[in-house]
C-alpha cells in the first residue's frame, strides 16, 4: 500500500507538466490534470506494478460554474487498486466552448456507460467511444440536465404542448 | 424559453424507427427477431428494458435501455440542505434504504469532520447489517420465483416482513426509513428498550428460514440445472466492468469493503467473507445466502458490546437540532432549533470535497460529495453499484437461450431506482 504522498509524487514525477494540483485533503489522494494527458496517466495509473490501479470504481462530471475551477467542466475518476487497496481520484478539467475528452473505455469496459452519463447530463463528448447515445435522458431531450444553468424544474415537454382552448375543444 | 427547447416533441413509436435505431434489418426467411423485454416485465423487478436480437431462441444481440426510472436525484440533492438528501438516498435501493442513509452520512461527515459516539457506530453497523439482510432477503426471494420455486420466495417474505417491523419500532416507517443524520440519528429519543430482544428473537427464526430455503433448493434438480454454469462472470471481467459485491465474490475475488477498508467500527467485528469459485448464477446464491448468516453474527456480536453513552453528539456542535424539551423550555434551544431548519442557515460544511465507499448489499455504494461553504452539496454524486453491475449484462447473455436471461438478470440483483437515480 502506497501513500497518498507517495502516489501523488509518482504522479507529479511522470507528469509534472501537465498537472495542474495535487491534494491530500481529508486522507484521500486527489490530482488534477490538464484533458490532453487524461488517457496516458490512467493507463500509466493502471499499470505501474507500485501503484496498479485496476478498478476504475467511478467516473463522473463536475460542473464548476459558480464554483470557479480551471475550467468549467471536470470529469472525475475514481480510482481503486484491488493489490495495494488504495485509492486515488483524478480529475480532468474540460472547457466550455470545446467540451470534449478522450474516452477510457479502451482500459475499463466500465466506463462505456459512465461516459455516456456525463454525456448525457453535462454535454461533454468523449472521442473514440463506441456507443456515444444518450443514457438516462430520452434520445430526444433537450438539454443537459446536470448543468448548473439547467433550471431545477426542467425545461421538459410541458411548453411545447398544443394548447387547445375551450371553444376549439367543442 | 429558446426555439430549440419548443420544438421538442415526445417520441412517435413506430417499428421502423425501432429497426433503425438498433441497426436489425428483418427478413422473413431467417428465424431472428426482435424482442423488448420490458420496461414492465414481471421477471425485471422495476423498469428494466432489454432489447434482443434473437435466432430462434438464442440471444444474438442484447441492449439494455436505462432511464425509466430516473429521477434527477442527483440535481435534486444540489438543491437540497445536508440533512433534507438523506430522505433521497432512501429511494435510490428501496430495498436496503439504511444503506444508502449510511453511506451517504459518512460521507457528510467526513466532509465536516465529525466524529459520532461509538455507540451510533454500532447501532449504525446493526442497522446497516439488518437492512443487508433484508435486500438479500429479496433478492433471493423473487430469483427462486423467477425460476420457477414459489416457495422460498413465500418464506423470505415473511422474515422481510419482521425486518420492516422492526425498523417501524425504531423510526416509524417502514421502507423510507430516512433515519440518519449528520452526528447521529433523526429522534432525540433512545432506542427502544424492546428492540434488541425483538431483534434477538428475530434472528433465531430467519436462520431457521434460512436452513430451510437452502434445502428446499441446494438439491433442487430443476435450480440446480438453471444456474450451475450460466452466465459466469470471470474475474478479468469483473474487473474490466466495475463489478463488486456479491457478484464480485462470487467470481473469485474476495473483496470487502467492510474488511478492506473498514469504517464506522467494522474492524471490531468478527466475520467471514464467503467467496464463490466458478463465478456462475449458483455461486451468486450461495454466496449472498451466506452472508446473511455473517450479518447475523454481526447483529448479534452488536447486541453483545452494544456500548453505552450518548447515541447522537452533542448539540452544542451545532449540527444537530437540540432535545425537543429544549426547545419548548428555552428560548436558546428554540432560537438554535430555527437556526438548524431554516433553510438559510442550517449547518455549513467547510469547502472541499469528500468520496466515501461503503459495502452496500450490492457491492460499493459511493459517495462523492462537493460543499462550496453552503449549506448543502454543491455537487451529489452517487456511485450505484448496480449501474457498473448491470453493464456486463450483454456479455453474459450473448449466445445463451432467452430463458437464461432471467436467471442471469435476478443474479445480478438490479434496482432500478438505484440505476436510473
Amino acid at each position: 500500500m502506497a501513500t497518498n504522498e507517495e502516489i501523488l509524487k509518482k504522479i507529479r514525477e511522470k507528469f509534472g507538466d501537465a498537472v495542474l494540483e495535487t491534494s491530500d485533503a481529508l486522507g484521500e489522494a486527489a490530482v488534477s490534470v490538464r484533458r490532453d494527458v487524461i488517457v496516458d496517466l490512467l493507463k500509466f495509473l493502471r499499470e505501474d506494478p507500485d501503484l496498479a490501479f485496476d478498478f476504475l470504481m467511478d467516473l463522473c462530471g463536475v460542473d464548476y460554474l459558480e464554483m470557479g475551477g480551471f475550467e468549467r467542466f471536470a470529469v472525475v475518476y475514481h480510482l481503486y487498486s484491488l493489490k495495494h487497496n488504495h485509492r486515488v481520484r483524478v480529475k480532468a478539467f474540460v472547457p466550455e466552448n470545446d467540451p470534449r475528452i478522450d474516452s477510457v473505455t479502451e482500459l475499463w469496459a466500465a466506463a462505456n456507460w459512465a461516459e455516456r452519463e456525463v454525456y448525457d447530463m453535462y454535454g461533454i463528448e468523449f472521442n473514440n467511444h463506441p456507443d456515444m447515445r444518450r443514457i438516462l435522458c430520452p434520445d430526444d431531450f433537450v438539454g443537459n440536465p446536470l448543468r448548473k444553468d439547467f433550471p431545477l424544474q426542467g425545461i421538459g415537454y410541458r411548453e411545447s404542448f398544443e394548447k387547445i382552448d375551450r371553444e376549439s375543444a367543442q | 424559453m429558446s426555439e430549440q427547447n419548443k420544438t421538442a416533441t415526445r417520441t412517435e413509436f413506430s417499428p421502423e424507427d425501432f429497426e433503425r435505431v438498433y441497426d436489425f434489418t428483418y427478413d422473413p426467411h431467417e428465424e431472428r427477431m426482435l424482442l423488448n423485454f420490458g420496461p414492465s416485465h414481471p421477471a425485471t423487478h422495476g423498469t428494466l428494458r432489454l432489447v434482443m436480437e434473437l435466432d430462434g431462441e438464442r440471444i444474438v444481440r442484447c441492449v439494455p435501455e436505462l432511464g425509466y426510472l430516473h429521477h434527477g436525484f442527483e440535481k435534486l440533492g444540489e438543491y437540497r440542505t445536508y440533512n433534507q438528501v438523506v430522505t433521497i438516498t432512501d429511494r435510490m435501493n428501496y430495498l436496503s434504504p439504511m444503506n444508502n442513509n449510511f453511506g451517504y452520512i459518512l460521507a457528510v461527515e467526513k466532509l465536516f469532520g465529525i466524529e459520532v459516539t461509538k455507540r451510533a457506530r454500532y447501532f449504525r453497523v446493526l442497522l446497516a447489517e439488518l437492512s443487508r439482510i433484508m435486500d438479500h432477503l429479496v433478492s433471493l426471494g423473487t430469483w427462486a420465483i423467477d425460476l420457477g420455486a414459489y416457495t422460498p420466495f413465500l418464506y423470505l417474505f415473511r422474515e422481510r416482513e419482521n425486518i420492516y417491523n422492526l425498523f417501524e419500532l425504531l423510526a416509524g416507517t417502514r421502507l423510507t426509513i430516512s433515519y440518519t443524520r449528520i452526528g447521529g440519528f433523526a429522534r432525540d429519543r433512545d432506542i427502544p428498550p424492546e428492540f434488541f430482544p425483538q431483534v434477538l428473537k428475530f434472528l433465531d427464526g430467519l436462520l431457521k428460514t434460512v436452513d430451510e430455503v437452502e434445502r428446499l433448493l441446494l438439491r433442487n434438480k430443476i435450480w440446480l440445472n438453471r444456474t450451475k454454469g450460466v452466465g459466469i462472470i470471470t474475474k478479468e471481467d469483473a474487473i474490466s466492468y466495475g463489478i463488486t459485491g456479491p457478484c464480485l465474490r462470487a467470481s473469485g475475488i474476495a473483496f470487502d469493503l467492510r474488511v478492506a477498508q473498514p469504517y464506522s467500527d467494522y474492524d471490531e467485528f468478527e466475520f467471514d467473507v464467503p467467496v464463490g469459485e466458478n463465478g456462475d448464477v449458483f455461486d451468486r446464491y450461495i454466496v449472498r445466502l451466506e452472508e446473511i448468516r455473517q450479518s447475523v453474527r454481526i447483529i448479534r456480536q452488536a447486541i453483545d458490546r452494544f456500548p453505552e453513552g450518548e447515541l447522537n453528539v452533542d448539540p452544542d456542535t451545532k449540527v444537530m437540532l437540540p432535545p425537543k424539551d429544549e426547545v419548548y423550555g428555552s428560548i436558546e434551544g428554540l432560537i438554535h432549533h430555527f437556526e438548524m431548519i431554516m433553510l438559510n442557515r442550517g449547518a455549513r460544511a467547510p469547502k472541499g470535497e469528500a468520496y466515501v465507499a461503503t459495502e452496500s448489499p450490492n457491492g460499493e455504494l459511493g459517495f462523492y460529495v462537493i460543499s462550496n461553504g453552503g449549506n448543502g452539496p454543491y455537487r451529489f454524486r452517487v456511485r450505484p453499484p448496480s449501474f457498473y453491475n448491470y453493464q456486463i449484462l450483454p456479455r453474459l447473455l450473448e449466445g445463451q437461450m432467452l430463458s437464461d436471461t432471467v436467471a442471469v438478470l435476478s443474479s445480478l440483483n438490479i434496482i432500478a431506482g438505484e440505476l436510473d437515480r
